[in-house]
């Protein structure tokens, strides 16, 4: 028997070895700043290998390292380094300051990795479970109190919910065609002539609601707010980024590559569920008086537009959606950073109350926020109008301005309640005195997160091309 | 091809990071150093205004070609330029921003006590972001400097506000927000339609079918309509005027709100020319019943700069009247309505807050024989009130008789009513000076000092162009005969002529 080729799969691979070492070296140091900085490490050499390594596919076309995938494999390992950077001080003060909760973030890292390189239905179930189930440990993993328990629960469940729906979707699949194998499931397609029937449909369906409950698009969305609130900050930032990011990534390449002939189908299934979150996600997260909980609508609200991105479908649709994920990792963990930077021993700053005069006390944070809520809006000259804008492009180029106009009208009602931040930072009388928890890593953390969001809101050519690049080929 | 009147340097450029540079070495400046941030603050919006004078001289009035043009590659994936040039229409409006915001610096002087940091940075950055819009000639640069805007005024409201600012700031930015994102879709249907350019001259070539013209004129008349502001849509403006700081309403009645009208001369007009001649009917309209209602409703407040600003609503609803007119009394009266607008609106909202900073009330029923206490003040309140009413010899008559000239061609009732509107005017105006300056002396202004020489300094440019433009208003008119006849020109073909296009294109490139 011949030894597979595993080049492809080497990035990954290196994760693996890597991230068992640093559980290892954990059980020999008390100092966890060390594992972290291991991680992040990790993250860079994995991200080096990743780059440099040539693109092919192995195992049968099972895994597929394109750049595609390589370009998620960047947004997944740029969060992992952001959100690593503000849990080091976090969890000192949250008291669960262990050297795992880094080896998991590794290993939901690798299987994002896996999910983005997957090119069979298996392996992206594989990939997904892994990330899952670190992920399902890091929300919970407050052991003592209850809302991070709640949440742990909560998303376990649900979780479990929506494998349980990819599953189903998966045998149906292989039922129809005879093959989990993304390309093969298309070319059998085309080859018998099978169109949109309605067991074909209803397995496209139970995808989007698997895939859905990963991106929390309504009405899938339901676990989200009270999974981020729940959970630590800092996970919530790698959640709402990460994982979202990799829940796009299966969703076209399903789509697009499996069930590329079928478009005006699922198109007519993706189309409602984009323009519901972004109602839901604009509209709830007005009401909220948790930042947490507003940032968990907003994000939902932000995969509604990044799902304009694949119904536009096509090269530049894709490359709009993967454009506007890896703007979006930038400014949604640099706003994390500074709800982290709130919470100080004995006080949690997590009511938007609190940040009432924060631009008296702290004008640089609040600066920084300031920048991030705009960018959050899509006001230029940040990099959120440029993510924004490159959706509305590809939406309006593949003949859907009447949902461009839809998405625009939600992105102004955004605008209020990210707009409320910014009121209560700037234009409210500080009630208490507020002190910031900062340290080194979260202040380099919010430098590459403002720097991204504003040189990217002005030159944003370089990533705009890379995500052309990436989607080249794909298909 | 160089245009003779280059200066030899990036002119346009400089206008709009001169300000931004200005705010940057503000925001290393400590949060103490108060006097010397006004300093900086004042020193870069004087030596902006120094810059932009050379644009007045050396302008070619003869031609309606782009001048000062700079053109380079920006994003080169969307095909983006970094362009931009100024013609009769736009550079006049230039020089009011130059003007405008040294006076907003020097009024501010003491008003302002805290934030002043902040507060300078968010003038500048603002003065920047405003040369910008009137200077682009690519779309999306023009759509980055117009939202760009929101995030500075916003500030100005919200922090430097009276006592209803955050409802103001929010209302504001929302309702310039909505009607943004739409022109912004429109922006995009418009760069495929033609070929994948935002270059504004070359979308200007092309002849775009009926039904597109109609929905792309209302797409970008949500966002021009909000910024002037149009009847129904002006509900926001009294509020922001209200309670924004006094240079924040000098920025909004003087450049801001222009912004829209510039946007149906720059934009919908030109591009959409056969949509503009079918909705002449509806846009007089509503720029008749802005015109009166503003007026009617200015009869009934109580508050000095609520009535400043819904006398905005019908000051406005002529320069929309004289610009959909399309004619070129209509549309010369229009421009150049704008600007007086910009002049008279602005000194008036200047002396509130002059008032303002004595007796930190906006009440009408707290004033009362002012004339007697502040005889210099009530003087220049005089000139401003006047030239608000359009009395001959003032800047405010020109305009208003253009327009009607104009409306009276396009549309008998439009003229008519639009006079009717002036008689309001002069009623509303005359009997707010009576109220405030005459009358029995009210017990609360006895003992104010009357104005000051930075304040004197502050307004007196205001006089100066009131009695300019009211005098010899070939000044600034000659600017715009070449660009409005050009405008026209394009209306009244249906289509451009090719080969004048492609001379603009030759100047450009």
């Amino acid at each position: 028997m011949q030894m597979p080729d595993v080049r492809p799969m080497m990035p990954e691979l290196l994760m693996v070895c890597l991230a068992m070492a640093v559980l290892v070296i954990d059980l020999f140091t008390k100092r966890k700043d060390i594992i972290a900085l291991l991680s992040i490490i990790t993250a860079g050499i994995v991200g080096y290998s990743a780059m440099a390594s040539s693109p092919g596919e192995t195992f049968s076309g099972m895994y597929i390292a394109d750049g595609y995938s390589l370009f998620f494999k960047i947004i997944f390992l740029i969060s992992l380094i952001l959100s690593t950077l503000i849990s080091i001080k976090y969890i000192e003060i949250e008291k669960v300051n262990f050297g795992e909760y880094y080896s998991l973030m590794l290993f939901s890292t690798l299987g994002m990795m896996v999910m983005a390189s997957a090119g069979d239905i298996i392996v992206l179930y594989l990939g997904l479970e892994m990330m899952a189930l670190s992920l399902y440990v890091l929300a919970g993993f407050f052991r003592h109190d209850m809302r991070s328990n709640e949440a742990s629960l909560k998303y376990f469940l649900l979780g479990a919910f929506a494998s349980a729906f990819l599953l189903y979707a998966t045998s149906m699949i292989y039922g129809l065609t005879g093959t989990t194998n993304l390309k093969a499931v298309a070319q059998y397609l085309a080859a018998n002539g099978i169109g949109a029937n309605s067991a074909i449909m209803l397995s496209m369906i139970l995808f989007v609601v698997a895939f859905g409950f990963k991106i929390a698009a309504a009405p899938f969305h339901m676990w989200a707010p009270d999974v981020y609130e729940g959970a630590p900050t800092s996970i919530t930032a790698f959640m709402s980024v990460g994982p979202k990011a990799a829940g796009f990534a299966v969703l076209g390449r399903v789509f697009i590559i499996a069930f590329g002939d079928l478009q005006i189908d699922w198109v007519g299934i993706l189309i409602p569920i984009a323009i519901l979150t972004m109602a839901v996600g604009n509209i709830l997260a007005i009401a909220q008086v948790n930042i947490k909980r507003m940032l968990a609508y907003s994000s939902i609200a932000h995969a509604g537009y990044a799902l304009m991105g694949v119904i536009s479908g096509g090269s530049e649709g894709v490359a709009s959606m993967m454009n506007y994920l890896f703007i979006y990792s930038f400014m949604n963990i640099g706003a994390f950073a500074i709800v982290i930077a709130l919470r100080t021993e004995g006080f949690r700053g997590e009511a938007i109350t609190d940040y009432e005069g924060l631009a008296k006390s702290h004008p640089l944070a609040s600066a920084l926020m300031l920048i991030f809520m705009f960018s959050l809006t899509g006001i230029p000259p940040t990099a959120g109008f440029i993510g924004k804008f490159y959706l509305f492009m590809a939406a309006v180029n593949a003949g859907y301005t009447w949902l461009a106009v839809v998405a625009v009208i939600f992105s102004a009602i955004s605008a209020y309640f990210y707009l409320r931040i910014v009121m209560y930072m700037y234009m409210k009388e500080p009630k208490g005195e507020v002190t910031l928890s900062t340290s080194m890593p979260s202040q380099v953390a919010l430098a590459l997160t403002v720097l991204a969001v504003l040189i990217i809101g002005v030159l944003p050519s370089a990533v705009i091309d890379m995500a052309r690049t990436a989607v080249m080929g794909f298909r | 091809m160089e245009p003779m009147n280059s200066p030899g340097y990036p002119i346009l450029s400089t206008l709009i990071f001169l300000p931004i540079i200005g705010a940057l070495v503000i925001l290393f400046l400590g949060r103490a150093q108060g006097t010397a941030i006004k300093w900086v603050a004042l020193l870069v919006s004087i030596v902006a205004f120094i810059l932009s004078v050379p644009l007045f001289l050396s302008f070619d009035k003869s031609t309606y070609f782009m001048q000062f043009v700079e053109r380079h590659e920006w994003i080169p994936s969307w095909n983006i330029m970094y362009s931009l040039g100024l013609d009769g229409i736009s550079i006049l409006f230039v020089l009011l921003t130059t003007l405008i915001t040294i006076l907003c610096v020097l009024i501010s002087w003491n008003s302002i006590s805290t934030k002043i940091k902040e507060f300078y940075i968010a003038i500048l950055v603002m003065e920047g972001a405003m040369i910008g819009v009137f200077s682009s000639l690519d779309f999306f640069l023009f759509y980055l400097f117009w939202e760009a805007m929101l995030i500075p005024m916003y500030l100005l409201i919200g922090v430097w506000g009276g006592p209803n600012r955050i409802y103001a700031a929010i209302k504001f930015f929302l309702y310039t927000l909505v009607g943004s994102v739409l022109m912004l879709v429109g922006i995009i249907v418009l760069y495929f339609h033609a070929g994948q350019t935002f270059d504004i001259l070359q979308l200007m070539k092309k002849t775009y079918p009926y039904n597109m013209q109609f929905w792309l004129f209302w797409a970008f008349f949500a966002a021009f309509a909000v910024k002037v502001p149009m009847f129904p849509v002006h509900t926001w403006l009294p509020d922001a005027h209200t309670e924004a700081p006094t240079a924040g309403s000098v920025i909004l009645a003087a450049v801001l709100i222009k912004m829209g009208a510039y946007g149906f001369l720059r934009f919908s007009i030109p591009l959409f020319p056969e949509a503009a001649k079918a909705m002449t009917g509806p846009m007089l309209l509503l720029s008749v019943i802005a015109i009166i209602y503003g007026a009617v409703v200015c009869l009934a407040q109580t508050d000095l700069k609520r009535l400043i600003a819904y006398s905005s609503v019908s000051h406005m609803g002529f320069v929309t009247l004289g610009i959909f007119a399309l004619n070129t009394q209509g549309l010369e009266g229009g421009i150049l309505q704008m600007l007086n607008h910009g002049i008279v609106t602005g000194a008036l909202f200047l002396s509130v807050g002059i008032i303002y900073d004595r007796t930190h009330s906006r009440e009408i029923g707290d004033y009362g024989g002012l004339a007697t206490v502040l005889p210099v003040y009530a003087a220049f309140f005089m000139v401003f009130t006047l030239a608000s009413i359009g009395l001959p010899g003032l800047n405010g008559f020109i305009g208003e008789f253009l327009i009607i000239l104009g409306g009276f061609a396009a549309s008998k009732w439009a003229g008519v009513l639009a006079a009717t509107g002036i008689i309001i005017g002069a009623a509303y105006m005359l009997w707010l000076y009576q109220r405030v300056f005459f009358v029995d002396t009210n017990q609360k202004v006895i003992g104010l000092h009357d104005m000051n020489i930075r304040e004197i300094v502050t307004l007196l440019p205001m006089v100066i162009l009131i009695f300019w433009i009211g005098i010899y208003p070939d000044t600034f008119l000659s600017f715009m005969h070449p660009s409005v006849e050009h405008l026209l020109k394009g209306i009244n073909s249906g289509g451009r002529e090719m080969t004048l296009a492609g001379k603009i294109m030759e100047i450009v490139k």
